[in-house]
């Protein structure tokens, strides 16, 4: 697959000669010294050759035995193999999380759900590290990502929903929450333990237990939050988690027993799980795809809007629902600000998730790369003019350069599908009311960033921009404060903050 | 159009008195032939008649045939969709204060028509009169509760969130767009104002499909709508039946969200898969709530903020400070 990577490429860019007394690093070319590799030790994280379904406190196996392995995308070498749920299964996850809802933590007061919250956050940070490297071997993405932003938000998220717990009349006022019941919570591949933290952690706060599906190329951080889960000692069965294909997935989704289904992942997948609750009360809430437009003005600090460029789209792979994958840069700057770009990927480091150097690390799965190198073949087919620096990529694994595109049309595939990978859509604007325009046109609405020295366009355009999240003069920031989600296509329901609380109460009157 | 329809003589609905929520034709020639009333559909601010040319008879509780209504069209529900997206940007920008004023002016409207009101209703629901009174007088009291939410929603339901980096965070609600209501068969009016009132206030512009046997008290609603300040296509009113028109409305890809309170049971699980193919934002009557059982009078049951939230879209804000 890298070499598929490699292949579409060199058919394309000139290869600049790669001669160490260049500095320049224009177009093409790579870094000219090395990095003295900075690998993380894989001792901190013991992975078991096997691992069960955590059902009703207790680690079992499948129902008909049957396991499935999990891959580290950077070898291409099986971790573990990981049991995969049968539909018996997954009603019997149900069942676990509906007693344990009736017995222990649907009667337990707010102030002790609090108190086992806490204590969860507390054990994340104490091994942190050991989550971080799993997650970096399961997932592919970079250490210093999961080590620095993952791990420790997903702690943060547990420490933020943990207050509320004992709180929840305060959020409501003039109203009495209560638990919606068992939630079905279907997670994606791309920041595995963070996801995990972000369904779990306000579902508990407000009395609901869980069954939690991770995705099939990404059990394994899910599966040591079992051992953490036992660890604080919770009541067996308010956690439950069952790892398999997506069917199992959809078997939560339908069954009787679940009150709540919380999803994040594709907008395709997410119209077929809004068509499963169809004529039921179950609650949804969706967080999906997304195309964000990364606005630049004219009057933006040119190397800081580089920055957060590249961190928009390069961070995690791209791999990221609310990337910045198109860039709308003001005209009268698009030259120097594709320059500085270039320059820019020519200094990022793609290879071994597990080195602390490494920016870009390996795509999650084969199918993934695939995808993306589809996308970015079409790109090149329809006319789009493709940059990608000639950094090395690993002999093994699923490697993709960060690319950049420019001459992209709105009415490229590049420019309009969600390609969640390392490619960049440049477009251009002239006015702010062209870049509204061009902005809003998608069926996406989940994030949106904006690039001015000036405060009043800022607030300008994010009242005109139609996206759940915007950011100005940054990007890709994530805070368990701060409510996040979609709109239009991208979903609906907000996860963080207050507002991810409503999500998993239902309100009554006093 | 003015107030006070007992001044002639004849009460109810095109000639059709009521007594004690019974309908009768007056049996002897009155003194006067009445001028009745075409029932229209309400567009962009305008009466139009269904393109289809299509109506249907509509009767009394009792039996009693009262008017055609139009039996609106798909091309209908397009038109009223697109009235509905051109009037979004032009309500959704108006102050909260103003969009408050608006819809308090409503209920001041129909202050002045309780007496007409009173009356349709009567006889859409067989009502006796202090109920359908009651009814009337409860549907312009909502409009009030409602009006006075307009400029509250976002200090309620927003926040500034303090986030562990140098920004100012904040989340702000903004209304969803189109929305669809499938109003309440049974509560021709008063059932009908507390769907409609909701998404309104926050900015929301409806495509609202009324009662199928009950509609005359909806449409007499849309003529003080178009003599009020609220803009022409913020409310569009359709008439008709809704096993043809609610799949209309739940498979349009520009109606953003869908209230699917009076959808008949039967319909539930195609509308509700319909409008999965778009992503609508779903308000949904819990299957436990029967509408025809439903207490709108109940202000503690009716009157209720999460039917605004339901409409809208919750926006953070990454502000950066210094730098």
């Amino acid at each position: 697959m890298a070499a598929m990577a490699t292949d579409t490429s060199a058919r394309v860019v000139p290869v600049g000669d790669r001669s160490p007394s260049s500095w320049g690093l224009g177009d093409g070319q790579a870094i000219p010294w090395e990095y003295a590799p900075a690998p993380e030790s894989r001792d901190i994280v013991a992975i078991r050759e096997r691992y069960g379904l955590f059902i009703g406190g207790r680690d079992v196996e499948a129902e008909d035995g049957g396991t499935f392995p999990t891959v580290n995308p950077a070898t291409e070498e099986p971790l573990a193999e990981v049991a995969r749920a049968t539909p018996a299964d997954a009603d019997k996850a149900v069942r676990a999380a509906r007693r344990a809802q009736r017995r222990s933590w649907g009667t337990l007061s707010g102030r002790e759900r609090a108190k086992y919250l806490f204590r969860i956050a507390r054990i994340l940070q104490e091994r942190s590290r050991e989550f971080a490297v799993l997650e970096s071997m399961d997932s592919g993405k970079p250490i210093k990502e999961s080590r620095d932003v993952d791990v420790p938000l997903a702690a943060a998220h547990f420490w933020y929903y943990a207050g509320w717990a004992d709180k929840l009349q305060y959020a409501f006022p003039g109203r009495v929450a209560r638990p919606l019941g068992v939630a079905a919570q279907i997670i994606p591949w791309n920041f595995p333990l963070l996801m995990l933290s972000w369904k779990i952690a306000p579902a508990l706060a407000a009395g609901n237990t869980v069954v939690l599906k991770p995705a099939s190329t990404t059990p394994l951080s899910a599966l040591l939050f079992a051992d953490i889960c036992r660890q604080a000692d919770l009541p067996p069965g308010v956690v439950n988690i069952i790892t398999g294909p997506g069917e199992i997935g959809m078997r939560l989704v339908t069954n009787p027993g679940v009150d709540k289904v919380a999803f994040t992942g594709s907008t395709e997948i997410g119209k077929r799980i809004a068509k499963g609750v169809a004529g039921s009360d179950k609650a949804l809430t969706l967080e999906l795809g997304g195309k964000a437009a990364n606005v630049v003005f004219d009057d933006a600090p040119l190397d800081q809007a580089v920055e957060g460029i590249v961190n928009g789209i390069y961070f995690n792979q791209g791999e990221v629902c609310c990337a910045g994958s198109r860039l709308l840069v003001q005209e009268s700057i698009a030259e120097p600000l594709i320059d500085k770009l270039k320059d820019r990927l020519g200094t990022i480091r793609v290879g071994d998730p597990l080195d602390k150097n490494t920016d870009v690390g390996a795509i999650n799965s084969r199918a993934q790369l695939e995808k993306i190198t589809e996308l970015v073949a079409s790109g090149v087919a329809e006319g789009a003019e493709l940059y990608q620096p000639a950094c090395d990529l690993p002999d093994r694994g699923y490697f993709f350069r960060p690319t950049l595109f420019t001459n992209v049309a709105q009415s490229h595939r590049i420019a309009r599908e969600e390609i969640f990978g390392p490619v960049l859509s440049v477009l251009t604007f002239r006015t702010p009311d062209e870049a509204v325009e061009k902005a809003n046109n998608t069926l996406y609405g989940l994030s949106a960033g904006i690039w001015t020295d000036k405060g009043s366009r800022i607030l300008e355009m994010v009242q005109r921009m139609k996206a759940g999240v915007v950011w100005a003069n940054t990007f890709n920031r994530f805070d368990p404060t701060s409510p996040f989600g979609g709109y239009k296509e991208s979903g609906y329901g907000r996860e963080g903050g207050m507002h991810g609380l409503h999500a998993y109460v239902r309100l009554e009157d006093r | 159009m003015a107030g006070g329809s007992r001044t002639n003589g004849t009460n109810g609905v095109n000639g059709r008195a009521v007594r004690n929520g019974k309908t009768a034709t007056v049996a002897s020639a009155p003194a006067r032939i009445d001028v009745r009333k075409t029932y229209k559909l309400y567009i962009g601010g305008a009466f139009p008649r269904t393109e289809s040319g299509r109506s249907y008879v509509v009767s009394a509780a009792d039996g009693t045939p009262l008017a055609n209504a139009c039996r609106a069209s798909r091309k209908d529900v397009r038109d009223a969709v697109r009235a509905a997206r051109k009037a979004f940007d032009g309500w959704a920008g108006k102050t909260a204060m103003n969009r408050g004023q608006v819809l308090y002016r409503v209920a001041e409207l129909m202050e002045g028509r309780r007496d007409q009101f009173a009356d349709e209703v009567a006889v859409a629901e067989g009502l006796r009169e202090p109920a359908a009174r009651a009814a009337v007088d409860r549907a312009i009291d909502r409009w009030v509760w409602y009006a006075g939410w307009a400029d509250k929603i976002t200090q309620i339901l927003g926040s500034s969130n303090p986030v562990a980096a140098p920004y100012f965070n904040f989340t702000i609600p903004e209304p969803t767009g189109v929305v669809g209501i499938v109003a309440p068969e049974t509560s021709s009016l008063l059932g009908l104002v507390s769907r409609l009132a909701p998404p309104l206030v926050s900015g929301n512009t409806v495509v609202l499909l009324t009662s199928e046997r009950r509609p005359l008290p909806a449409v007499t609603l849309t003529e003080v709508l178009a003599t009020s300040d609220v803009p022409g296509g913020v409310v569009n009113v359709l008439t008709g039946r809704k096993a043809e028109l609610i799949p209309v409305i739940a498979a349009h890809a520009d109606v953003d969200g869908l209230d699917t309170w009076g959808v008949p049971e039967d319909l539930r699980v195609e509308v509700e898969t319909l409008a999965a193919d778009d992503i609508k934002r779903l308000l949904r009557r819990p299957t436990r709530v029967e509408d025809a059982r439903f207490d709108w009078l109940d202000d503690r049951a009716a009157e209720r903020p999460e039917w605004i939230a339901a409409f809208l879209e919750m926006k953070t804000v990454w502000h950066p400070i210094g730098g």
